[in-house]
């Protein structure tokens, strides 16, 4: 294989992973605080990537044509707007079903997935049909020995390890990150430390779902394009990269999220080059048949729960 | 039970009446405005019920005569099918119901006893459907057919027993959802499959009795879909009388200990593992069989069927009727396939409203429709 095409398929493998890895880390924060999965997660960034593009249209119509300034607005409100949403869900919907069994949570939420896709399916304009996502990113080319990189690539990585770096400090540092531990660890005794639980638990949906915005606007622009579909896989994908670092463990989140990206990686340049017979398109295949087979090995994740079992 | 409302048969065969009376109406409902003003009917004679304490005494007498109530559905089917005998849209719904709810029988062994969760459904239903496909054509006798379309389904759910015994709660939901997401992927790209298309199956054909011909008896010309009506409603029929066996016998006490606290039921000397093979592996029998008898009755299958959402449909079937009550599946099954049919004008907007919907009843009636009730060892001869 030349050095070229091997340098896109890296450059593709890293880029999904960040993807993946965002999208983990917030499975992973709800699931610490709650002990809930939220599995409408992928759809939040779904609506995320919907937001900034609606955003981008109305930017147009007020004729506001500096990328930059676009790409700036759009972020923020996508980011502000889906957090939001993700507060609102945990307030109404996760909240009220705390001391219920966990696959009602598990339905619920993927219901609420269901409703997002559809309802941005059937009302946003032409929703059906994918939607091209403006390139407003540099596109310079840059040549090394062999190779090419494009600017867009490098700077949306970039960002994604900056951002994936900086919620970490955030959690690692900060007061209110760690306010977010302490429920995570353990509740009740964070409450009688004077922690609101109700507030700390709706800031931390917010910030997931913000996380998540952002991976749709990544994901939009990397692809130039979004769809309404685009979170059911995503969602899985992250969930399952969450499951498979270990669920509620910041760093398997993030490892996971490269690992599922490494195995579709194999699955779409290995396998055809083993058998001629294996087209590319069996990846997900590939994937998901690997992500059950580490489950079996490993049921609960590489990095496990400090405690698996609460009584 | 603190008090025991009075049991009566006679009441409990006019609520039968009263169901099947509204579900051939709906049937055969036209216009947006028939369902509504049927909905509207439905839910005032639903509360004048509940008001004078009937509905109460009707549950009561369902529990305490359970041959009736199974009896009174049976007829209820035959008479929706003798009353549409020429229409094919209603008879294939009506076996569609039947179908699916064959199918719930199977996911209710494994959500609602054991408490395995289960999202491939629609996979393994889907599993069967093609070994159909695939096996039909090679001149198998049927019947075999359709017994290795469970079987079959039960094979390949062999794949997942390991993963599923060893996870448990979300790790194990991962599980069926992965495979559910990895069986449409392959089918869609495997070419041999039909790939996206699909392929098609021929009519099921017992021992010259061939299925897909319409029947003529004197003037009256019968649709070939009454066959399969027929024919389903006897596979729904023998399913639910094995999983009500099931649920009574001893594997079923221990599937609900399982459920329960595994802890405790280890505790028993119950095999935790070997009851949740058997319950994986009968529930996707039972799904696949009921595939197989789908995928011949439409005679097409294609990969878009069997997508994770029909799995969340099927899992909403069983949720809105009562988890682990096989007498809710019926007519949660019946509401979630034949409302989106009958309402045109919600045609496009259905997963959203099944969504919706499902919220609502998980927020404010997380039991379900009809709740399963405690166990009753004894059912006729009153509750100790």
């Amino acid at each position: 294989m030349s050095l070229e095409i091997f340098s896109q398929y890296l450059v593709n493998g890293l880029m999904l992973g960040m993807i993946y890895a965002m999208v983990a880390v917030g499975f992973t924060l709800f699931f610490g605080v709650l002990d809930v999965i939220k599995f409408s997660h992928g759809d939040v960034l779904m609506v995320g990537g919907f937001v900034a593009l609606a955003t981008y249209g109305g930017l147009k119509a007020v004729a506001i044509d500096n990328p930059w300034l676009q790409l700036l607005v759009m972020v923020v409100v996508a980011v502000v707007l889906t957090a939001g949403l993700g507060a609102l869900v945990a307030r109404f919907l996760v909240l009220p079903l705390k001391n219920a069994p966990p696959l009602n949570t598990l339905l619920i939420t993927l219901m609420l997935g269901l409703v997002l896709r559809e309802a941005v399916r059937l009302f946003y304009p032409n929703g059906s049909n994918p939607q091209p996502f403006p390139r407003l990113l540099p596109t310079t080319q840059w040549q090394f020995s062999g190779f090419t990189v494009r600017a867009d690539s490098i700077i949306l990585l970039l960002t994604g390890f900056l951002l994936i770096g900086g919620l970490h400090l955030l959690i690692t540092r900060t007061k209110l990150g760690l306010a977010i531990r302490a429920v995570a660890q353990d509740g009740e005794t964070a409450r009688v430390m004077g922690i609101n639980f109700q507030w700390i638990v709706l800031l931390t949906f917010g910030l997931g779902s913000g996380m998540a915005a952002l991976a749709g606007v990544m994901n939009g622009l990397y692809y130039n394009e979004t769809n309404f579909g685009v979170g059911i896989l995503l969602g899985v994908i992250g969930f399952s990269a969450a499951i498979l670092g270990g669920l509620g463990n910041f760093y398997g989140a993030i490892i996971g999220g490269f690992l599922f990206a490494a195995l579709q990686m194999i699955g779409a340049v290995v396998l055809p080059m083993l058998r001629a017979d294996i087209p590319s398109a069996y990846k997900d295949v590939f994937a998901f048949a690997a992500l059950i087979v580490l489950i079996a090995w490993k049921p609960t994740g590489l990095i496990a729960e400090k405690t698996s079992e609460r009584v | 039970m603190a008090t025991l409302s009075k049991i009566s048969k006679p009441l409990l065969l006019g609520a039968m009446l009263v169901v099947f009376v509204l579900a051939g109406e709906l049937l055969r409902a036209e216009s947006q405005l028939e369902v509504a003003s049927l909905f509207v009917i439905a839910i005032v004679l639903g509360l004048i019920a509940r008001r004078f304490g009937w509905m109460r005494r009707a549950a009561d007498s369902a529990d305490a005569y359970p041959r009736t109530l199974g009896l009174a559905c049976v007829l209820g089917v035959c008479a929706l099918l003798a009353f549409f005998h020429e229409d094919h849209f209603a008879l294939l719904l009506l076996g569609s119901v039947l179908l699916y709810s064959t199918a719930c029988l199977g996911l209710n062994i494994q959500f609602g006893y054991t408490g395995i969760v289960n999202f491939a459904g629609a996979a393994f239903f889907g599993i069967g459907s093609y070994t159909a496909a695939v096996l039909a054509k090679t001149g198998t006798p049927h019947l075999l057919v359709l017994a290795a379309g469970g079987a079959m389904a039960a094979l390949i759910s062999c794949l997942l027993i390991l993963p599923v015994l060893r996870t448990r709660g979300h790790y194990a939901a991962l599980v069926t959802i992965a495979f559910s997401i990895l069986f449409r992927t392959f089918l869609e790209v495997n070419d041999t499959l039909g790939g996206p298309q699909g392929m098609k199956v021929p009519a099921l054909n017992l021992f010259g009795w061939n299925l897909g011909a319409n029947i003529e008896i004197g003037d009256i010309e019968i649709s070939f879909y009454a066959n399969y009506v027929l024919f389903a409603l006897a596979l729904c029929v023998l399913a639910f009388v094995m999983v009500r066996r099931l649920e009574r016998s001893w594997i079923g006490v221990a599937m609900d200990m399982v459920r329960t606290d595994e802890v405790a039921a280890s505790v028993f000397g119950v095999s935790i593992a070997r009851l949740k093979v058997i319950a994986f592996m009968a529930g996707n029998f039972l799904v696949g069989v009921a595939g197989a008898v789908y995928g011949m009755m439409t005679s097409y299958v294609a990969p878009n069927n069997f997508t994770f959402a029909d799995s969340l449909i099927l899992v909403s079937m069983l949720l809105l009727g009562g988890i682990g009550n096989p007498w809710g599946i019926l007519p949660a099954a019946a509401l979630i396939l034949i409302l989106p049919e009958k309402l045109q004008f919600i045609q496009e907007y259905r997963f959203l409203l099944y969504g919706v919907v499902i919220i609502l009843i998980l927020l404010f009636r997380p039991q379900g429709l009809l709740p399963r009730s405690l166990r009753n060892f004894f059912p006729g001869r009153g509750q100790a």
